[in-house]
């Protein structure tokens, strides 16, 4: 076991424990947003730079601190350790710089993005990046490329968290698609017109953090916060057959993965039920969902959820140890 | 440009393969991929066309997106025709402070094309370059293997005059014989 | 003159080949550390030598060897990075086509010490004809016994081989190199693990620069005290420097790390001081990635005193007043040299090299080559000064790889040094010649 402290606040945690794992058990107060990084897939994280952490004593048996940022997914805690997330200035400064470079080539077009409203990018900017942009360069773009009857490629939104590849490699059999080019040329792509296709392939969607890869089943019908996440199972062949149904009054707009706190999916579903079950009486309905922090959509439906206090850089103090464990 | 003619190796480069696939642990045969890339591009015509990764793809018992994935990240893959002579030349730091700007600009001037562009005969095709490590002899520029060094105007000329008469596709692996490896 | 370890033999005509390079002693070492010498030996005596890192990191040698894992049943690597690609430096190319034996010998003795019974010389792609060279000598090599099953007689194995490489100044990071070896992206590795102790094919792994393996041989040849009596403090032997840019003489020399900076470049036996009896402007020390200097400032410390071609010396002062000793990548540049449009062809170096795994190099990169293209167009502001460093600043230490920090370097230095000659771009831009603007990344 080894005991770490983030922000102030100590926990004992298995070794091999990632910073991020640790901080996440603490509770989203001190857990550092990420981008890339994704738990249900191996080898994921470290290319954003999103949760950067200060590692300000490395542990009790060698207490200096860590002379760069670490990034948090990545690095496992040593028994002592102390963290700095979001009480570091570095950190803080640091983050900014991640979303403004997150956003240097990124368009502006949430008011035509379906995933605007449950976007990692959107409370990203909010939470650390600044009201202005710096660049007046032409962004880079790239032309819309349909990836099969049911995902659709936006590679202008798209931040190369490298998920939807690692989604290819470990969740579907046979990946026909992956990251092309390099440097700021670099592009996820079929490379010659290739239909993604085949029982797990939409998961894609769910794993995109941005509107790279969305759903087109469900293209341009709502704005997710007019639609109501329901819980609903079904018996499946392929996949657990555990979903959210979207619902637009009576109509499934769309089917996705359920998410949880930390907007990543529980259980990888199979384009079956994503795609091709979109009536009530496909599926048993289990209610409908607490729906996550990182959503708008709590706005439109649910008064009992309960909005988690606005933090900022500025004035984030550390909590007293075991507050927010409540 | 039509792929006309088959798409595979000659004995020659297949036993080249073979030796190539041989360097590394069994089950690693992925690691020739950039030899192997070399040698198919020396061996269609100076570039790697879909149909010709999807044919090293399948020497190498790996997925065609691999390949895509690896060709588009090296410089010295081109993944659209060039012509038989693809003039590369450095203009990083070292050579730019010895006049390499003059000596594309020279060269474009001489051929009638800009920087990117093929020559109408199918003979040239001009491209810019990072440092390819001859400072010391700057300003240079490669053509196939070969390093062309303490570049002048002059010697430009007699470089471009003779491998126009010689009129051969050059390549990376010129001097490359089965022999050595 | 100055003592020469490496290129002793340099000036020997036919040295290229086996016969002529085992005449004038070669293979020697190799023949001392099988019959003579245990494994730990040699690492013992590379130890002593002070041997530090010669592709630009100046990691102590013999303690990354030490750290290479051993458990049982899983084979070592030994990989040797022959990937100069950093802008300035060319002195890996120049040994590996005159003395390509050198570095073969080098690769046997070490993997002997390392317990290596198959190694690689990574080699980019864009010197496939020195690949040609080294895969002549390993042949030869081969043929008289020094390589394959039980070498001269010893029990040892090993195999050597070359691998080309693709085009990518990122595989010269270690862990990208150790990818692309593995017939993929040239994307570094998110470290740890360190290849020492999941490297090539998850197996430990060292990764040294040529001119490193090629000086092991002098090392087990003298002994490692005498290879440490060469040179000052910290910085021992011989170091291969590559001159290049506004000198009389540009070329590879090995040089005694010591020797003054000022004695470098304008004496006859290096330099040869600045063509066309110009001025000295500025000297970027150590490749590109380094911090550019004035000319005040790499002749003299900031305290007064001459500074000295060596790890220790040309880093004093920090990066405030000081540079770093690099792959020895010398860059000079007379009194007309632009500062500006100079970094231009740095930042468009990185831009292009940039693997674009992290965001803050992908996206920096190319931010930063536009600002500096824009100020050398004429149509920059002061704000984009100040842009341009506080873009840096937020690369730097924040990526994956030491590519973001090597862009970030040659940026704040110029901006650091000769901010004037920024503004000088900004105020008077109507009396700027226009630069060409070339396209900005073309595959």
């Amino acid at each position: 076991m080894a005991k770490v402290t983030i922000d102030g606040r100590t926990i004992e945690v298995a070794d091999g424990t990632t910073i991020l794992q640790a901080a996440r058990m603490i509770g989203p107060d001190v857990a550092p947003p990420t981008m890339c990084y994704y738990s249900k897939l191996k080898t994921s994280g470290g290319y954003c730079r999103t949760c950067l952490v200060e590692v300000s004593k490395g542990s009790e048996k060698d207490p200096r601190p860590m002379p760069k940022l670490v990034a948090s997914c990545r690095t496992t805690v040593m028994d002592g350790m102390e963290v700095k997330n979001n009480t570091s200035e570095k950190v803080g400064d640091a983050r900014k710089g991640v979303v403004e470079f997150l956003l240097l080539n990124h368009p502006l077009d949430c008011p035509v993005c379906d995933q605007a409203g449950e976007c990692h990018l959107q409370d990203l900017s909010y939470e650390h990046g600044s009201a202005k942009t710096r660049t007046d360069f032409e962004r880079r773009t790239f032309d819309k490329i349909d990836i099969g009857p049911y995902v659709q490629l936006h590679m202008n939104r798209c931040i190369l968290c490298y998920r939807c590849v690692k989604t290819a490699d470990q969740v579907t059999d046979g990946r026909v698609h992956g990251v092309i080019n390099r440097g700021d040329h670099a592009e996820i792509s079929t490379y010659i017109e290739k239909a993604i296709d085949n029982d797990f392939s939409g998961n894609v969607i769910d794993v995109c953090p941005v509107g790279a890869l969305t759903d087109k089943t469900f293209r341009f019908k709502s704005r997710v916060w007019f639609t109501k996440p329901v819980n609903a199972h079904r018996n499946c062949e392929k996949c657990s057959g555990k979903v959210v149904l979207w619902y637009k009054g009576e109509d499934v707009l769309r089917v996705t993965g359920r998410k949880d706190q930390w907007g990543e999916v529980e259980e990888f579903i199979c384009n079956t039920c994503r795609f091709e079950k979109k009536q009530t009486n496909d599926w048993t309905i289990e209610g409908p969902r607490q729906v996550s922090r990182h959503s708008v959509i709590s706005a439109n439906h649910y008064e009992v959820f309960k909005k988690p206090r606005e933090l900022t850089i500025n004035t984030i103090k550390p909590l007293e140890s075991g507050e927010g464990n409540k | 440009m039509s792929t006309s003619k088959e798409i595979k190796f000659s004995n020659e480069a297949l036993e080249l393969v073979a030796k190539m696939i041989s360097r590394y642990p069994e089950g690693k045969q992925k690691s020739a991929l950039l030899p192997v890339l070399h040698l198919a591009q020396a061996e269609f015509d100076g570039w790697l066309s879909p149909e010709v990764m999807d044919y090293v793809a399948e020497l190498l018992s790996i997925q065609p997106i691999e390949v895509y994935e690896v060709a588009s990240f090296y410089s010295m893959f081109n993944l659209k025709p060039v012509g038989k002579c693809l003039l590369e030349v450095c203009r990083t730091s070292s050579c730019w402070l010895r006049g390499a700007n003059e000596i594309v600009e020279h060269i474009e001037k001489k051929l009638g094309i800009k920087e990117g562009e093929t020559t109408p005969d199918g003979m040239f095709t001009l491209k810019t370059v990072e440092c390819l490590g001859s400072c010391g002899t700057a300003p240079m520029m490669m053509c196939g293997a070969q390093f062309h060094e303490n570049l002048t105007f002059q010697k430009v000329d007699s470089i471009l005059d003779q491998l126009k008469s010689e009129g051969k596709r050059k390549t990376y692996l010129d001097d490359v014989t089965v022999n050595h490896y | 003159m100055g003592k020469k370890l490496l290129l002793a033999n340099d000036h020997i005509p036919g040295i290229q080949s086996y016969q002529v390079y085992r005449q004038h002693g070669g293979y020697a070492s190799v023949e001392k550390a099988l019959k003579t010498m245990k494994p730990e030996e040699v690492l013992e005596e590379v130890k002593k030598s002070g041997l530090r890192g010669r592709g630009g990191a100046g990691f102590p040698t013999g303690m990354k060897w030490s750290f290479l894992a051993k458990p049982e049943g899983v084979p070592r690597y030994l990989v040797c990075n022959a990937d100069e690609s950093e802008p300035g430096t060319f002195k890996d190319r120049y040994l590996m086509s005159r003395i390509p034996h050198i570095l073969v010998e080098g690769m046997i003795t070490s993997s002997y010490a390392l317990g290596a019974h198959t190694s690689y010389i990574y080699i980019r792609g864009e010197y496939y004809y020195v690949a040609q060279i080294l895969e002549k000598a390993i042949s030869e090599a081969y043929a008289n016994g020094w390589l394959g099953k039980n070498i001269q007689g010893s029990g040892y194995d090993l195999d050597l081989y070359v691998q080309v490489g693709g085009g990518a100044y990122i595989c010269g990071e270690e862990t990208a190199l150790l990818e692309s070896l593995e017939g993929k992206r040239g994307n570094p590795r998110i470290k740890p693990p360190f290849p020492a102790i999941a490297g090539l094919y998850g197996c430990p792994t060292v990764v040294n620069n040529v001119e490193t393996i090629s000086a092991v041989v002098p090392i087990v040849n003298g002994g490692g005290d005498a290879y440490a009596a060469i040179g000052v403090g910290k910085s021992t032997g011989t170091k291969l420097i590559s001159a290049s840019g506004h000198i009389n003489k540009p070329g590879v020399y090995e040089i005694e790390m010591g020797i003054t900076v000022e004695d470098f470049i304008y004496s006859d036996e290096y330099c040869g001081g600045i063509i066309n009896g110009k001025k000295l402007k500025a000297v970027v020390a150590g490749g590109s990635s380094v911090p550019v200097l004035p000319a005040d400032l790499i002749i003299t410390t900031a305290a007064g005193e001459k500074r000295l071609m060596t790890y220790e010396s040309l880093a004093d002062g920090g990066f405030a007043t000081g540079t770093m000793l690099g792959s020895g990548g010398f860059i000079v540049m007379d009194e007309d040299t632009s500062i500006v449009e100079n970094l231009h062809t740095f930042a468009r170096f990185y831009h292009h090299e940039s693997c674009g795994q992290c965001s803050p190099c992908r996206e920096g990169t190319g931010w930063m080559e536009k600002i500096i293209h824009k100020i050398l167009d004429g149509h920059g502001t002061l704000e984009d000064v100040d842009l341009l460093w506080e873009i840096q600043k937020k690369i730097e230490g924040n990526t994956i790889c030491p590519l973001g920090d090597a862009a970030a370097w040659p940026v704040a230095s110029a901006i650091r040094h000769f901010r004037a000659e920024f503004e000088e771009y900004v105020k008077n831009s109507s009396q700027i010649k226009k630069i060409r603007h070339y396209d900005l990344i073309n595959h």
